[in-house]
């Protein structure tokens, strides 16, 4: 009697294996950073038509803010720049967009065509700091709390959703919290 | 002149592929850290196309790991120090050879386990025949 079942279990539980590696097979081609928890790497970078004037992390101590990293030749920076858009008319958060890897001739005529809704745009012309960022793909976006501790890190565009459901949440608690 | 057409296109794709391997001409001090760096790079994973590892993707995030990985050796950087330099980026996941660690445990251990148990499904099922047989061939005693 068992032999005739045991085939029958063996099968149910490689259906259930198989389910379970459909559900997860989104999460599975993301990683989690490392730098959560961490402080923001060091970096020193220029700002976007002001090469003069450089900011530093150090520059940003104090506030909660957004690294929004983005290209010109990133097709999904597209998609999520009305989010973006969207959260800057809200003034929940300061906005700092990081180019990186791009020209600034490319940014430039970008940020023209769809409009600029960072309070400041640094370049990382080599993407050296995005590398200490950790950045794998474009968009790529940290939340950095007033001590300049990473604490939340979102891969690919941000959405309405994370924004009200994850970012923002966050934002108030670091708020509350002083 | 017709077979002129497939031709050119093979000498094209030839050049191309040539373009494409001298488009990184890294300088090494010797043959030893030159092995050393195609070690590590076949040990790493490119993160932006999952599978392959950083010696052979061409992805420009690839470019640039293995201008970081090349730059660690030239100034004297130990392999461990070059690993340790990627996974505080990018986590345990650059390394295609996970750490043995609380949370890999399971991976490491699961290959062990398996044949532990494929052992005892044998050891049971040659019993079983082996009683069988036995209680068959007893009657003809």
């Amino acid at each position: 009697m068992s032999s005739r079942i045991a085939p029958l279990l063996i099968f149910i539980l490689l259906i259930a294996l198989l389910l379970v590696g459909l559900n997860i097979s989104d999460s599975k081609t993301l990683i989690p950073s490392p730098l959560i928890g961490k402080q923001v790497p060091e970096f020193d970078l220029p700002v976007l038509n002001n090469p003069g004037q450089s900011l530093s992390r150090e520059s940003f101590l104090g506030k909660p803010y957004l690294v929004n990293f983005w290209a010109s030749w990133c097709p999904t920076c597209r998609v999520e720049h009305p989010v973006i858009t969207e959260l800057a008319r809200r003034r929940a958060i300061h906005i700092v967009g990081l180019n990186f890897r791009d020209l600034p001739a490319d940014a430039n005529a970008w940020l023209d065509q769809f409009g600029d809704p960072y309070d400041v745009n640094l370049v990382d012309a080599d993407g050296r700091v995005s590398i200490d960022f950790g950045v794998y793909a474009a968009p790529e976006t940290f939340l950095v709390d007033p001590s300049g501790i990473i604490v939340f890190k979102h891969i690919g565009a941000l959405t309405p959703a994370i924004i009200d459901n994850e970012i923002l949440p966050l934002v108030v608690a670091m708020e509350s919290g002083k | 002149m017709k077979a002129l057409g497939p031709l050119v296109t093979l000498a094209l794709i030839f050049f191309m592929t040539v373009s494409v391997s001298a488009q990184e001409p890294l300088v090494f001090e010797n043959q030893q850290q030159q092995d050393r760096f195609d070690q590590l790079t076949r040990e790493l994973r490119c993160l932006v196309c999952q599978n392959q590892t950083l010696s052979d993707s061409d992805a420009p995030l690839a470019h640039d790991l293995r201008r970081e990985v090349h730059n660690m050796l030239q100034s004297g950087q130990s392999n461990d120090q070059i690993k340790l330099f990627l996974v505080e980026r990018y986590g345990d996941f650059v390394l295609y050879r996970p750490p043995v660690q609380t949370n890999t445990y399971l991976l490491w251990l699961a290959p062990l386990i398996l044949l532990l148990g494929g052992a005892l499904v044998l050891r049971v099922s040659i019993r079983k025949r082996a009683a069988l047989l036995a209680s068959s061939e007893n009657p003809d005693d």
